[in-house]
């Protein structure tokens, strides 16, 4: 069995089933505990409250922009560029196709660079600011570094598979993936899931009360 | 880690459900929360940033409850706090929180760290941490009534005092009435004229209310502490008192937290639906005038108004202000921001009550002058008795020249009786 076998096999679905079922166990686990009951009369809908955070809180409000403008800008250009390499680089496509049949239009190779070199500088900038900033330097552990890092590592590797020059790039990239993949269902990458149920349940408590901050 | 730790960190997991949670493990620290603070906008301390208030918290829950918090605790990977980190960490949970929300706004993940830090609060509170001066207080409030030490007694004499100093009809244990109206001690022994406004108010619709001393004081220090046995006595006296005068409607005076313990976690804490419905004084003087029962004369003099946290962003009222404002108030002016992104006054969340939090909350008061400043006006009003006590106690320290008042005051000298 050559390195990239072992990446596109054994270790594909190893990384596969681990991330699937941490994923899956992560959030049932949570959602499984006591939801706290709250009988005070509503005056609006906590439904509706839940529903309205989690489309609210995709964009700054309130006031907010110019204040958090820099993380806003460089968070959104990271995670647009990100999804658009994951999603239409070609390879990606073929990938996907080969492991699900499904199939749909890639990215010519000039929207690829583009969509890297958009989601490398937002996440570089992301990462800049966590080390240099005092809030985020304070704050941050490691866990936030080892995600940044992987992540990084992943988008780098896949930039050097890119001319599918060598079966060792390719293997690398897998490689490191499937690191990604193996790390994320117990590391804050969750928050890629979890948001929607933090935003909703927060959404939800305030809506009751009249007003979804 | 020691043993007051580990009773503080049983304490909270047994109080984390899914929403805690969820909560805990989404923050991605980004810090954007520190934008809307204001203890970290006046010092710029990032100690300050409201998720970092959580930490030890969120890493107990991470050893503890999370998922897979056994893979982490056996690779060493999440410390839990110690007893000494425990009382640092005081400051941060109870001096420089005033629960107030809004840096659930700013935040991408909507986590509700106020929600989080009045677990914390109770968690701690349950071991004896925490600053003794507001648990004193707490503490009165089971044992005399009232967090000021307002008896019955001596709320039956201050009654008696303001009603023939007055010359106002003040109803004191009416046998039936259908509004139950409560008060706030700092009112009671500070701002007496609060207690008068709202009885001339309330006559003047000709509203049949009473007072009961089976249960008067709304400010719930039993929530502001953490003492959650406390918090649940204060809600069951006040419906004790509800349903023996058989009052289907009690009415919240100017506290924005009195509002939000018994309108919005009353009824969790007591178990059962409240058996009345609840509006702070500005709802129902909302209320009146909208049915035609508060005749006014208007208010001259540029005016602006402070929202209490408690009452807009986490308590939903409002625009109750200021429909009571509107074409009452001739030149009102609204600060910016303004409403539910109103900066606080620093001295909620029992703030206020510590001390040691006041050279703190003087400086978030800096905030509060340049706000009101920028709009030019000569009165900032409010609709709580702690924001005012708290601005009161900012203007003092600056010898500022701006007027504080309170709503239901400038309400009660502009009625027009017939």
């Amino acid at each position: 069995m050559t390195f990239l076998e072992l990446t596109e096999g054994p270790l594909w679905y190893v990384a596969l089933v681990v991330f699937t079922v941490g994923v899956v166990w992560n959030i049932f686990s949570i959602l499984a505990m006591r939801v706290r009951s709250d009988s005070a009369q509503p005056r609006k809908s906590p439904v509706g409250g839940g529903i309205k955070a989690i489309f609210l809180h995709m964009v700054p409000h309130g006031g907010f922009f110019s204040r958090t403008a820099y993380h806003v800008i460089v968070g959104y250009l990271f995670h647009f560029g990100l999804f658009a390499l994951m999603l239409f680089g070609a390879a990606h496509v073929a990938f996907i196709e080969k492991w699900t049949g499904l199939s749909w239009t890639a990215m010519p190779r000039w929207g690829l660079i583009v969509a890297a070199e958009i989601a490398f500088g937002g996440l570089i900038l992301m990462w800049i600011r966590r080390w240099t900033d005092p809030i985020t330097r304070k704050i941050s552990d490691r866990d936030d570094h080892i995600g940044t890092g992987l992540t990084m590592l992943a988008m780098l590797t896949g930039c050097f598979a890119l001319g599918e020059a060598s079966d060792m790039l390719r293997a690398i990239h897998m490689l490191s993936v499937e690191l990604l993949m193996l790390y994320f269902p117990f590391s804050r990458l969750m928050h890629a899931f979890t948001f929607i149920f933090s935003r909703y349940f927060m959404g939800a408590a305030y809506g009751k009360r009249g007003y979804v901050p | 880690m020691s043993n007051v730790a580990t009773k503080v960190i049983d304490h909270f997991m047994g109080q984390v459900g899914a929403q805690a949670a969820i909560w805990l493990q989404s923050c991605v620290h980004c810090g954007e929360c520190a934008e809307a603070c204001h203890f970290f906008e006046v010092t710029q301390d990032p100690r300050y940033t409201p998720t970092w208030k959580l930490e030890p918290f969120a890493r107990a829950y991470r050893s503890r409850k999370a998922p897979f918090a056994g893979v982490r605790k056996a690779l060493g990977l999440a410390k839990e706090p110690n007893d000494a980190e425990l009382n640092d960490w005081q400051e941060l949970i109870y001096d420089s929180c005033t629960m107030c929300g809004r840096c659930s706004m700013v935040c991408p993940m909507g986590i509700d760290i106020a929600a989080l830090v009045g677990m914390a609060r109770k968690s701690m509170a349950a071991n004896g941490i925490g600053p003794e001066d507001l648990f004193a207080i707490a503490e009165k409030s089971r044992e005399v009534g009232s967090p000021l030490g307002v008896t019955p007694e001596k709320l039956e004499e201050r009654i008696d005092w303001l009603s023939d100093d007055h010359e106002v009809d003040i109803p004191l244990n009416k046998e039936k009435a259908d509004v139950l109206l409560t008060i706030s001690s700092i009112e009671t022994m500070k701002y007496p004229l609060s207690i008068v406004a709202m009885a001339k108010v309330l006559n003047h619709a000709g509203i049949d209310w009473t007072f009961s001393t089976k249960g008067y004081e709304a400010t719930n220090f039993g929530v502001l502490s953490g003492k959650a046995d406390v918090a649940k006595v204060m809600i069951e006296r006040i419906v004790d008192a509800a349903e023996s005068v058989g009052a289907k409607t009690v009415v919240i005076p100017e506290c924005g937290h009195a509002y939000g313990a018994l309108r919005w976690t009353g009824a969790m804490m007591l178990g059962r639906p409240l058996p009345f419905e609840v509006f702070h004084i500005t709802e129902y003087l909302a209320a009146l005038k909208r049915d035609g029962k508060l005749k006014l004369k208007p208010v001259d003099g540029a005016i602006t108004y402070h929202d209490p946290c408690q009452i807009s962003r986490r308590g939903g009222a409002t625009e109750a202000a200021r429909e009571v404002l509107d074409g009452f108030a001739q030149d009102f002016r609204e600060m910016s921001p303004t409403g539910n992104a109103n900066w606080c006054c620093g001295g909620g969340g029992g703030v206020a009550a510590i001390e040691r939090a006041t050279p703190l909350r003087h400086k978030v008061f800096e905030i509060k002058m340049k706000q009101v400043e920028d709009t030019g006006a000569q009165m900032m009003v409010s609709a709580c008795a702690n924001c005012r006590q708290t601005l009161d106690g900012g203007k003092e320290h600056y010898k500022w020249d701006r007027e504080i008042g309170s709503l239901v005051e400038i309400v009660a000298d502009h009625l027009v009786e017939d």
